[in-house]
């Protein structure tokens, strides 16, 4: 079966979820275009998921999304359709293009639609109970030689293979989030996936214009392998710069976030970034994560509070930030959680008292933004890190001891033979986490 | 052309602000002016010049495609919701694609020569950025004959002229023709720094020759031979001017001094069916603009400033040389040796031009006629260049479509 043909009769699974409406655009558009120049073939796209609002709400996603792709390709698509003749302004191009990327998409709940497939890609909750049986019924009932790509973050993948009995037909194939914007794919193969099916995936990566990074297979691979070490470490540090201060944790939680946003030049800062991933996704990732390793324990009973409070973070269907540790306004934190009184501190109440204890920044500090086009970027970061070690301040003091510990899980993940080597690492997390620059770095020294 | 039977004027000229991507006031994400806005400002600018609506015999308003950008048509209605004076007036829509701004001066001008009317009040408008660039590029495709629409470039216009460039770049060479390019545009965003109501006139960069020198035109992502800093950009503006006889001067208390007279014009049409004859040579402008100056009586080394159509710095080159103001192949050098800047031979374009000043389709030709009134009448602010005693005229070119509809005006300032 050749690559076209193997992308004729597709499936995704958990299409309408967050993660799988991403990945239901990227293919159905790859497919459309396919069809375009193989006009005599058939491409059918299965988006199953539980819910029928969902799929509802999918289809109005994928008309809005296909029609802001189709603006940016309008000439190639008017080479395409050159010998319609009935197609003549951009206006009908576009529209006719809309139409053929949603004739190519079945939207259902019966998780039959998948028994034809070629390929079924899989994007369920992060629970490998549901996962296995999904596929387990796929497979036994397949009529072709279905492949799976799953989009686990966390789960090992031979443990999928094994317990669906794949037989190798596997690999996994993980997306950051949104799928449409982010570049980066994680590509976990195991020792038992077939080289034909890893072929694939390079070459449907290469055709999603996708980065790709392999990683190895352990719980988390390389980053959730990081970003979750990382997280825990945040969580401790405010823990411990709250008893050492005396000061609430609330405060310590601003603190934290805010000295790893501007001092370690992040998109955004720690706390943020948990609410934005979702404290319910983190703790069940941890949850995946911790029985397969022996050496550190990843668990935090400040997420686990914050479960019992109710307080999730995430994101609504808009794309919009839910209140988390930090509580937010037009996207923007400003209050954060009291887990004693269960309510929100507004920033301004506290704020002045908690800059004044981090201390003054460096001249020589730049904003993350500023750094996305700058071409001297190692010279800058170099200049600020060596006057931030002369700088005298518990804001510095954190953050140094942030940077080291943060190279240390960099490091550890190519130790432990996770991740292939350290640029891989610094990879994922320049392209995956739009860090300025990779953990594993000399800047800390 | 006849020679003109009685003496035409025009004065108390008015643009709105050129509402575009550059105008730090504008956010394509929040809502915008509409049409009501821009026609009723534009009239209003003019009216309260001249002593109010009902000193006006009857109006024309020169307008593209606001059938299309925004749904309504029948635009000679809302000449009355300018002023309730307007009402039980004569008015006039007039459409010649990106001329029809030129189409509602000429028809002032013409109306006044019938002597059906003392005063004029001319129009032209275009409120475009009510759709995206690639729909907006649909729409301003009309102005070329349907048929070859679908052969032609998803950006149809850039599509037209950037085969003229590179019919240019071949015959002439590409690295001279590339420097005159980005001359024209340098000159044109510096002239519209000093006009409050241009497009660019937040623009900051501090060397626009470089940038548009360094900038390469790449088919992948636009035209073959054009980049986006050869094209005007979308606006939404109008403008508005007054179109008189010298005994409607009279009526609205205007002194000739603070007036132009219309020495001459030129109006012709090419058959938008036919491809041009030589993609080097813009023939309708040379044609319409030689003319004027016939009408006028006058030669080109009498016109002290030009306005001309630069809806793409190709278009400006080849006026240059439809002008004669360089030989044919040589209007690249002539630009690039700053021989139209504000201060060189020839200025051109002293308020920006479509490129600096912005491009609201069927505003452009009496923006133009506003900005010679401006420079002649010495009512130009910052952007008032010197106009000499031996080259007293100005000249304005207008054209819709790839070189199909052309006017051409010769300007004095009254006496």
């Amino acid at each position: 079966m050749t690559y076209n043909e193997r992308l004729e009769n597709v499936a995704v699974l958990g299409a309408a979820g967050k993660m799988g409406s991403g990945i239901l655009l990227l293919t159905a558009v790859h497919m459309a275009d396919l069809s375009l120049q193989n006009k005599d073939k058939t491409y059918v796209l299965y988006a199953i998921d539980v819910s029928d609002k969902a799929l509802t709400g999918l289809m109005e996603y994928l008309r809005v999304q296909v029609r802001k792709l189709a603006e940016k390709k309008t000439v190639w698509l008017r080479e395409m359709y050159a010998d319609r003749e009935d197609l003549i302004e951009n206006f009908d191009i576009i529209d006719e293009y809309i139409m053929d990327v949603l004739k190519i998409v079945r939207p259902v709940t019966a998780v039959e639609a998948a028994y034809n497939s070629n390929i079924v890609f899989e994007a369920v909750n992060e629970n490998r109970a549901l996962k296995v049986k999904l596929f387990t019924q796929i497979k036994q009932h397949a009529s072709k030689d279905v492949w799976f790509f799953t989009n686990t973050s966390s789960v090992p993948i031979h443990l999928i293979d094994e317990e669906a009995l794949l037989g190798g037909k596997v690999i996994g194939f993980h997306f950051y989030n949104p799928p449409a914007v982010q570049r980066l794919v994680e590509l976990i193969k195991t020792d038992n996936t077939q080289q034909e099916v890893v072929d694939f995936a390079y070459e449907y990566a290469k055709n999603l214009k996708k980065i790709v990074v392999p990683s190895n297979d352990f719980a988390g691979f390389i980053g959730n392998g990081h970003f979750m070490r990382d997280g825990l470490h945040g969580i401790s540090e405010a823990q411990k710069l709250a008893t050492e201060k005396s000061i609430p944790l609330y405060q310590a939680i601003y603190m934290i976030n805010k000295v790893t946003q501007e001092y370690l030049i992040r998109p955004m800062g720690i706390f943020q970034l948990m609410d934005y991933v979702g404290i319910d996704v983190m703790q069940f990732i941890l949850n995946v994560m911790n029985p397969f390793v022996n050496d550190e324990e990843l668990h935090s009973d400040l997420l686990d509070t914050m479960m019992e409070q109710g307080v999730k973070g995430g994101q609504y269907s808009s794309g919009a930030q839910k209140d988390g540790f930090l509580k937010y306004e037009k996207g923007k934190p400003v209050a954060v959680w009291d887990i004693d009184k269960k309510e929100y501190v507004p920033f301004d109440t506290f704020k002045a008292d908690a800059d004044a204890m981090l201390g003054v920044l460096p001249d020589s500090a730049t904003p993350w933004k500023a750094t996305l086009k700058m071409k001297n970027k190692e010279e800058v970061f170099n200049k600020f890190y060596s006057d931030l070690k002369s700088t005298n301040t518990l804001g510095a003091d954190i953050a140094l001891r942030y940077g080291k510990r943060s190279k240390a899980i960099g490091e550890k993940l190519v130790a432990d033979n996770v991740a292939h080597n350290a640029d891989d690492v610094n990879t994922v997390m320049l392209t995956g986490f739009f860090h300025a620059y990779g953990p594993i770095n000399n800047y800390f020294e | 052309m006849k020679k003109l039977r009685r003496k035409v004027y025009m004065t108390a000229g008015y643009n709105t602000v050129s509402l575009g991507t550059g105008r730090k006031e504008f956010n394509p994400r929040k809502p915008r002016p509409g049409v009501e806005h821009y026609i009723k400002e534009a009239g209003q600018g003019v009216l309260q010049q001249i002593g109010g609506a009902k000193n006006v015999d009857e109006s024309v308003i020169g307008n593209f495609m606001a059938g299309r950008f925004n749904k309504q048509g029948h635009l000679d209605g809302f000449i009355p919701m300018i002023d309730k004076g307007l009402s039980m007036k004569p008015a006039v829509r007039v459409e010649g694609a990106c001329a029809s701004g030129g189409l509602s001066l000429v028809t002032g001008i013409r109306q006044v020569l019938a002597e059906t009317s003392e005063v004029v009040l001319s129009l032209g408008f275009e409120v475009q950025n009510t759709v995206k660039a690639i729909y907006g590029a649909d729409i301003l495709a009309l102005a070329g004959w349907f048929k070859n629409r679908k052969k032609g470039h998803a950006y149809f216009f850039p599509g037209q002229f950037s085969d003229r460039a590179g019919a240019y770049y071949e015959k002439y060479g590409y690295e001279r023709t590339r420097k005159g390019m980005a001359r024209w545009y340098a000159n044109a965003i510096e002239n519209a720094r000093l006009d409050p109501t241009a497009q660019e006139y937040h623009n900051t960069n501090p060397d626009p020759y470089a940038t548009a020198l360094k900038m390469q035109p790449n088919g992948k992502f636009f035209v073959d031979h054009l980049t986006v800093l050869d094209c005007s950009k979308v606006s939404d503006a109008a403008s508005g001017i007054t179109i008189c006889s010298e005994e409607g001067l009279k009526r609205i208390g205007i002194d000739k001094k603070d007036a132009v007279e219309v020495v001459g014009f030129g109006h012709a049409v090419r058959d938008i069916t036919s491809d041009p004859t030589d993609l080097t040579e813009l023939e309708t402008i040379k044609f319409a603009a030689h003319q004027a100056l016939e009408n006028a009586g006058i030669t080109i080394d009498q016109v002290g400033t030009v306005e001309t159509h630069d809806c793409f710095s190709i278009a400006g080159i080849l006026a240059v040389e439809a002008l004669g103001l360089a030989a044919k192949g040589e209007g690249a050098d002539y630009v690039a040796a700053s021989k139209t800047s504000r201060t060189g031979e020839m200025p051109i374009n002293t308020t920006g031009g479509l490129i600096g000043w912005g491009h609201p389709t069927g505003g452009t030709g009496v923006h133009q006629a506003v900005t010679i009134w401006q420079q002649l009448t010495g009512k130009a602010g910052d952007a008032q260049i010197n106009i000499s005693n031996d080259r007293p005229y100005g000249l304005t070119i207008n054209m819709g479509g790839d070189d199909v509809t052309v006017t051409s005006i010769v300007f004095k300032r009254g006496e």
